[in-house]
Formats: C-alpha cells, sequence, structure tokens
C-alpha cells in the first residue's frame, strides 16, 4: 500500500480543491499533443489537431481534457485505494483504447507544467515532490490491468 | 527527432527571454531535481550541502546552465560542440545517461514557473527537443 505523508495528503487535497479542471485539463491535453504529437493517434475523430491553434481551439480536446481531470478526481477522494479505484479505468484504457503506458507519463508531465505555471512559486520543489507521486500512483494503477 | 530551422529560432528567441534569469533557472532546476528525485544526490555525496539555497547547488546550477546556454549557439553541431563535455560525462563522471531527462525536464517546470506567460506549448516542443538533443549529444561517447 502507498503511504502519504501529511505534507502529501494535504498538498494534493489544496492542489485540487483550487483547481479549474476545466482549464487544466484542456491546456495539459492541448500541451501533450503540442509537445508529444504522436499522442494524436488516439484522437483519429476529433478532427482538426493541424497545428498548435488548432489544437487549442479545438472544442473535442477541451471537453476530453476535463474528462481527464476529473478521472483524476476519483483517486483524490481515495487516496489509499488507488489501485482498486482505477481498476476498471484500466481495464478500458487496455483493452478498449488500446493506450500505450508509456502516454501516461507524457500527459501527467504536462499537467505537472500546467499546474507549476498556475502555481508559480507555490508549486515548491516539495510540492512537487508530492504531486508527482501522486501521478506515478494514479500511472501504476491505470497500468495494472495491462496484460 | 532533429532541430529544425523553426525549434532552433524559438529556443535562440526564448533563452534570449530568460537572459539573467539563466543562473537561478539552473539553480532552481537541479534544486527541484534533488528533491523530487532524491536517486540524483548519488552523484555528489562530495558535497557538504545539497539543500537548495547551498554554495553547492548555486555554483553547479551556474555551470550547467552556463553550459546549455552555450549550446543553444552550437545547435548546428551539437555532438561536435558538446564532444569535450562528452568525454567528461562518458570517463570521469560517469552520471547514468537516464538522469539527463531527470534534469531536463526539472529544467522544463524552473521555466514554466518563471515564464508562464513565454512557455507557451510551442516553446516547450522546442526547448523538449533541444534539451533531448543536447542529452544525446552529451552521451554520445558513453560506449
Amino acid at each position: 500500500m502507498v503511504e502519504w505523508t501529511e505534507f502529501e495528503r494535504a498538498t494534493i487535497q489544496d492542489i485540487f480543491s483550487k483547481m479549474d479542471y476545466e482549464s487544466v485539463g484542456h491546456n495539459a491535453l492541448t500541451r501533450c499533443l503540442v509537445v508529444y504529437p504522436w499522442t494524436q493517434r488516439y484522437f483519429g475523430k476529433f478532427g482538426n489537431l493541424y497545428n498548435a491553434a488548432a489544437i487549442a481551439g479545438n472544442p473535442l480536446v477541451a471537453a476530453h481534457g476535463a474528462v481527464v481531470l476529473h478521472g483524476l478526481d476519483k483517486a483524490v477522494k481515495n487516496m489509499d485505494n488507488i489501485k482498486a479505484t482505477y481498476a476498471e479505468l484500466s481495464v478500458l484504457h487496455s483493452e478498449k483504447l488500446h493506450v500505450d503506458p508509456d502516454n501516461f507519463r507524457l500527459l501527467a508531465d504536462c499537467l505537472t507544467i500546467v499546474v507549476a505555471g498556475r502555481l508559480g512559486n507555490g508549486f515548491t520543489a516539495d510540492v512537487q515532490a508530492a504531486f508527482q507521486k501522486f501521478l506515478a500512483v494514479v500511472i501504476s494503477a491505470l497500468t495494472k490491468q495491462y496484460h | 527527432m532533429s532541430l529544425t530551422a523553426k525549434d532552433k529560432a524559438v529556443v535562440k528567441a526564448f533563452w534570449g527571454k530568460i537572459g539573467g534569469k539563466a543562473d537561478a533557472i539552473g539553480q532552481e532546476a537541479l534544486a527541484r531535481m534533488f528533491i523530487a528525485y532524491p536517486q540524483t544526490k548519488t552523484y555528489f555525496a562530495h558535497w557538504p550541502d545539497l539543500s537548495p539555497g547551498s554554495e553547492s547547488v548555486k555554483k553547479h546550477g551556474k555551470t550547467v546552465i552556463g553550459a546549455i546556454t552555450a549550446a543553444v549557439e552550437k545547435m548546428d553541431d551539437l555532438i561536435g560542440g558538446l564532444s569535450s563535455l562528452s568525454d567528461l560525462h562518458a570517463f570521469k563522471l560517469r552520471v547514468d545517461p537516464g538522469n539527463f531527462k531527470i534534469l531536463s525536464h526539472n529544467i522544463l517546470v524552473a521555466l514554466a514557473v518563471n515564464f508562464p506567460g513565454d512557455f507557451t506549448p510551442e516553446v516547450h516542443v522546442s526547448v523538449d527537443k533541444f534539451l533531448a538533443a543536447l542529452s544525446a549529444a552529451l552521451a554520445d561517447k558513453y560506449r
């Protein structure tokens, strides 16, 4: 089981309680599709992803970014049981969506960059460590059901 | 994933904006790395103090970012331009090249924190590519 310090728990709750899920989700997914363009392979039905401006302006990207962030909420509310919480989502990403798990880390890195930009100096090294640990646990849970 | 003319222009322009803040960025990236990726501290066991505000971290952050800033002018031939630094890392320091990616990530985080408006996705992708190409050049002599 994952051990969380008081600081880590408080940090995660704090970040997400103040977060604009729609905006952060949109920006994180946009950044991922621009910085790692091969991730666009999963979004063939999204229409125009031709360049950074098109991606940023694409309403399907914005909507899906929000879906992903709200999905993270499950982990925020169940920090002591993330593995079980994501069992179904893991099966979905493996069996139905066929997402290479390496992509989870790419999106997580982009989310970290977006949150860092929003929090500025509030995103201290200790906060960064806690946030990245949280995302690593989520990624591990999402990868769990792959076989 | 080679650097296009556009990547080089974007990196040069953005690095120009960083200007005098470069040393602080280097220091911050190193400090973040030591805290978020504690395994990286194993290469610095000989330092008396690895805390974020320490003289060692400040000095070394300046050294590292100075080399990266110099590399901005060498983008047309990073392997040639970083040859002696590659020798150093390969034969003397023997830093596992996986760590170059880790430090690069922390440099990106420091840039995002300090230049939130300028570090757009387009700038991010070009800088990420530059740091990746630089890391590859640094690892060139390893084997």
